[in-house]
């Protein structure tokens, strides 16, 4: 058995709290160089209580100790499908932290901010020619944030001819973000069954004249492709709805199609997925979204507008749904995406997305046969197995902790929840042949070890610093926070 | 291409291992007529070199605390950042990880929100905190959606002194859910009006909302707000934008809050021109199953060693989907993880004296700015390290004067309030030295001469 980087030496931390000594102190202040100010005493509090206190060691210390608990991209390989877990490029970072980006205040006058306006400009220009959306805004903190956005945007059009429809269609293959969102929009969600993809029979029998809108993932999340897209987006359209495009799996399409030409209406883009920003172990993220020319006037304030090489940030537009946060977005993550856009030009995102695909139908090749495929049409970016043929009453759950053994992080397990037990592999462009007939030949091995002695998988994982963990004490007594 | 392995050679086995002959075929599913039959144009690749040109000269079009006297505040706030947080965050194990679905192997990330949790309910007086939102406002609005929620009512008191960035994205958030938002006006001092505030509350009311600082930095009188409208069966949300402020204040929680969000921005997070930065949010026990967001709880794993898991999940969109709490899935790790370490590296001393040294600049300041011909204050309620100046020449033409020397000195209300012209907001904090503060004084006062 081949082990990556799991064995060796595992170091002990306590919590920041149970280090906290009275009297240290990590950090400096200068001189107070005017007179001391005091507040009303009614309005003062006494001292923050349980506030630690440590020395800059220890906390840097802590916190390093504490990273070596977590397993990252650059510790490995990272298949978690939907979640396009490309490796980061580090001049993302540097140019994410250039002092004239990383210190810019969002309050600056427009024609101060000239270099972060035109930036902005120019990754908007960059997504549209991607997605071909002619208009997108940038504001959206994250996918489903950018959900939001959209959906509020298609609820406003409606409104605007007079037209209050109450229903959403939502395909069972999407993510949970997607009824959610719909819900948060007013919008009662009507499930639709898809079998794999959506046919466009299913979607004109559900079609009618209280559907507001349909919400499709392309590539949905089996990672094909919804071949009748066309058809479906004319159906929705003659009904008088309008379609919503989830975009998280815009990595499969780059340079080959866009969703913008399929008769999509909007879309969100998943910066931190696509376009290889990192995710920070839950996020920040950043969700920009495209729509076509009609709902142009609905999008978000503000909007970074261009006239003669100047650049400033337009925020009276009456039809606007209004702000989805305060400023203009996620900035330092637009930098790390516009700063890969570039690195990579057309030609490297189209190679991307191919690369992402040959190695996903590379998995798929290497596994068939000993892991069960439900459904066989062509794979693009990810490839969802099912833990029917795994021996041993060994589960999904049991093959994820036993990978981990072997030094992987574990593919998305349980989703999408059309199949049961679903093992959802999405390799992305940035591993080579190499790593992924590492991955094949530790998941082929597993699936022996499941037939031959199954509590190699039922007791997994043994080399982590901590075992499989008691989730539901957890969430029946939730402990949330630390007390003496 | 240099983030892609694939050699000629390898790109040949694994067609073959698939059984297709070229690349193009794999993407047989996309109907001809959708396929792009053009390249994109986006230019040719830059190498890293030229792309770190590129982004210097465009930064370098930027004006930021570096190359001004910076006083802008309302609800982004320049304070200094320890070398510490950077080096920490820069660790690929933090930054390059997704959200931690298996706990096995993201204790890192678990503990560290486990105790970003923590010190966010010992700073707010709270129980429980959620593993953060997107910002200050969209937290705001989702605080919104919970009184909603838990009280079952639909009448929103809004301060029209909150910052109005947050105000527009709670009407964006309720746009279509059918709720009542009525603001509440202002009175002299800058706070809400409380006999206004008495006027609007009834037994329809679900919560008011309202700032601690608020958007002109004054220190509102939230007990009487508690005590108000929790009299009518109501909620009290409290929206923190400068969290500094809380090193001195009085926690929300003892003063009688249900929910208090607020922007986290101030803990060690970059400026970057508006994002990402950090929404947190923190309610009291009852309402913890109600509560937005992703938390995490502390367990045990079968060998009874303690360790951390995501909890609750059952209030996520993953599960229950259109009966979903809210649709937030990604949110700000990364940032609650600088402000975990900001937090840790102040510690109870010097979340004080940095709170100290913002309110002892600011009332410098203020002092020096009121006592000039053709200045005031025109709001007299109690501030911490931002507040409102009235300029008899208009505010426009006292920052355009400003900004020649060289000072971004306020932000204009104009582009809030209509009929604001002469107002600013003005705000000081711990990076400002006092000659600095001198110097935006006497650059006030020289358009008088
Ligand atoms: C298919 C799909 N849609 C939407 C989302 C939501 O994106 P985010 O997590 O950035 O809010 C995700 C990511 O989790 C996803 O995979």
């Amino acid at each position: 058995m081949k082990s990556l980087g799991t064995q060796g030496l595992i170091l002990n931390e306590k919590l920041l709290f149970e280090h906290s000594d009275a009297g240290r102190k990590g950090y400096s202040l200068p001189r107070l160089d005017v007179p001391p100010a005091r507040l009303p005493a009614a309005l003062v509090r006494e001292e923050v209580s349980g506030f630690p206190e440590l020395s800059e060691v220890d906390v840097v210390r802590h916190f390093t100790r504490l990273s070596t608990w977590n397993y990252g991209v650059d510790s490995g390989f990272y298949p978690l499908g939907s979640c396009t877990m490309k490796y980061n490029p580090k001049v993302n970072e540097v140019a994410a932290r250039t002092p004239g980006m990383a210190a810019a205040h969002p309050s600056t006058p427009d024609h101060l901010s000239q270099g972060a306006l035109a930036l902005m400009h120019d990754l908007q220009e960059a997504l549209a020619e991607i997605s071909g959306f002619p208009a997108v805004t940038l504001q959206p903190a994250a996918g489903a944030h950018g959900e939001l956005a959209g959906m509020l945007m298609i609820r406003a059009w409606h409104e605007a001819q007079g037209n209050s429809r109450k229903k959403v269609l939502i395909p069972d293959t999407a993510h949970g973000t997607n009824p959610a969102t719909a819900a948060l929009c007013g919008y009662e969600v009507v499930p639709i069954a898809s079998d794999g993809v959506l046919s466009a029979a299913a979607v004109a029998a559900a079609m009618g004249g209280e559907v507001a809108a349909l919400m499709i993932t392309n590539p949905n999340t089996l990672g094909l492709f919804e071949a009748q897209i066309r058809e479906i987006c004319q159906i929705i359209h003659d009904g008088g709805g309008l379609v919503y495009c989830d975009g998280a799996n815009l990595n499969a399409l780059m340079g080959i199609a866009r969703p913008g030409d399929m008769g999509i209406d909007v879309m969100h883009f998943n910066l931190h997925k696509t376009f290889s920003t990192p995710h920070g172990g839950g996020g920040p993220g950043s969700g920009p979204v495209g729509v076509t020319a009609v709902l142009a006037p609905f999008l978000p304030v503000p909007v970074v507008v261009e006239e003669q090489g100047t650049y400033r940030l337009e925020v009276d537009r009456p039809l606007s749904i209004g702000r989805m946060k305060a400023f203009g977005g996620h900035f330092g993550i637009m930098v790390r995406a516009w700063a890969y856009i570039r690195s990579m030009g057309g030609e490297g995102l189209k190679r991307a997305s191919e690369m992402a695909v040959l190695n996903a139908n590379y998995i798929r090749a290497r596994l068939e046969g000993t892991y069960h495929l439900p459904y066989t049409a062509r794979s693009l970016h990810e490839v969802v197995f099912s833990d029917r043929d795994l021996g041993g009453n060994c589960h999904t759950l049991d093959l994820a902790k036993r990978l981990i053994d072997y030094g992987y992080h574990p593919p998305t397990i349980y989703f999408p929840l059309v199949v049961k037990g679903a093992i959802m592999i999405e390799p992305t462009e940035t591993e080579s042949k190499e790593v992924i007939d590492e991955f094949c030949d530790a998941m082929l091995s597993i699936a022996a070890e499941a037939g031959e002695n199954p509590d190699l998988l039922h007791q997994a994982p043994k080399k982590t610093r901590v075992g499989r963990m008691d989730e539901t004490g957890a969430a029946r007594k939730p402990r949330l926070k630390w007390e003496k | 291409m240099r983030y892609i392995p694939h050699t000629a050679e390898d790109v040949r086995q694994m067609l073959e291992t698939v059984g297709v002959t070229s690349v193009d075929d794999l993407f047989a599913e996309i109907p001809s007529s959708l396929r792009l039959r053009r390249s994109l144009a986006l230019g040719e690749p830059l190498a890293e070199s030229e792309l770190l040109k590129k982004i210097r000269r465009l930064a370098a079009q930027n004006a930021t605390a570096d190359t001004h006297a910076s006083f802008l505040g309302g609800g982004a706030y320049n304070h200094f950042i320890p070398a510490v947080i950077d080096q920490l965050i820069s660790r690929s194990e933090f930054y390059t990880a997704y959200t931690p679905y298996q706990p096995e192997i993201s204790q890192g990330t678990l503990q560290a929100i486990y105790e970003y949790q923590t010190l966010i309910c010992q700073l707010t007086g709270m129980d429980a905190a959620n593993a953060s939102m997107y910002d200050g406002a969209s937290g705001c609005a989702e605080a919104v959606l919970m009184a909603v929620r838990a009280t079952g009512r639909r009448r929103i008191l809004l301060s029209s002194a909150l910052h109005p960035e947050y105000l527009a994205t709670v009407r964006t958030y309720c746009r279509y859910l059918d709720l009542d938002l009525i603001e509440v006006p202002c009175d002299a001092g800058g706070g809400t009006d409380g006999a206004a505030l008495l006027r609007l509350l009834d037994d329809r009311t679900a919560a008011l909302v309202s700032g601690y600082p608020n958007f002109f930095g004054v220190i509102e009188d939230l007990s009487a707000q508690a005590a108000a409208v929790h009299a009518v069966g109501g909620r009290l949300v409290t929206v923190v934008q400068e969290p500094i402020a809380l090193g001195l204040l009085k926690s929300p929680g003892e003063l009688g809050a249900d929910i208090v969000v607020g922007e986290g921005q101030s803990f060690g997070i970059p400026l970057s021109y508006g994002g990402p930065y950090l929404g947190f949010f923190a309610v009291r026990q009852g309402d913890i199953r109600s509560m937005p967001g992703r938390l995490v709880g502390q367990t045990c794993d079968r060998e009874g060693r303690r360790g951390f898991v995501l909890t609750l999940a059952t209030r996520e969109q993953h599960i229950r989907r259109e009966k979903a709490t809210s649709n937030i899935c990604s949110n700000q790790g990364l940032c609650a993880l600088m402000a975990t370490i900001y937090l840790a590296l102040l510690g109870k001393a010097g979340i004080r004296e940095v709170a100290g040294h913002n309110l002892a600049k600011a009332e410098y300041a203020k002092g020096k700015i009121a006592a000039l011909p053709g200045f005031s204050l025109p709001l007299s309620g109690t501030t911490f390290n931002e507040f409102v100046v009235e300029a008899d020449e208009g505010a426009a033409v006292v920052l355009e004067r400003l900004e020649k020397e060289g000072i971004l000195g306020g932000i204009p209300l104009q582009r809030y309030f209509a009929g604001m012209d002469k107002r600013f907001l003005v705000c000081v904090t711990e990076q400002n030295s006092r000659e600095e503060i001198d110097a935006l004084v006497s650059a006030l006062a020289g358009g008088k001469q």
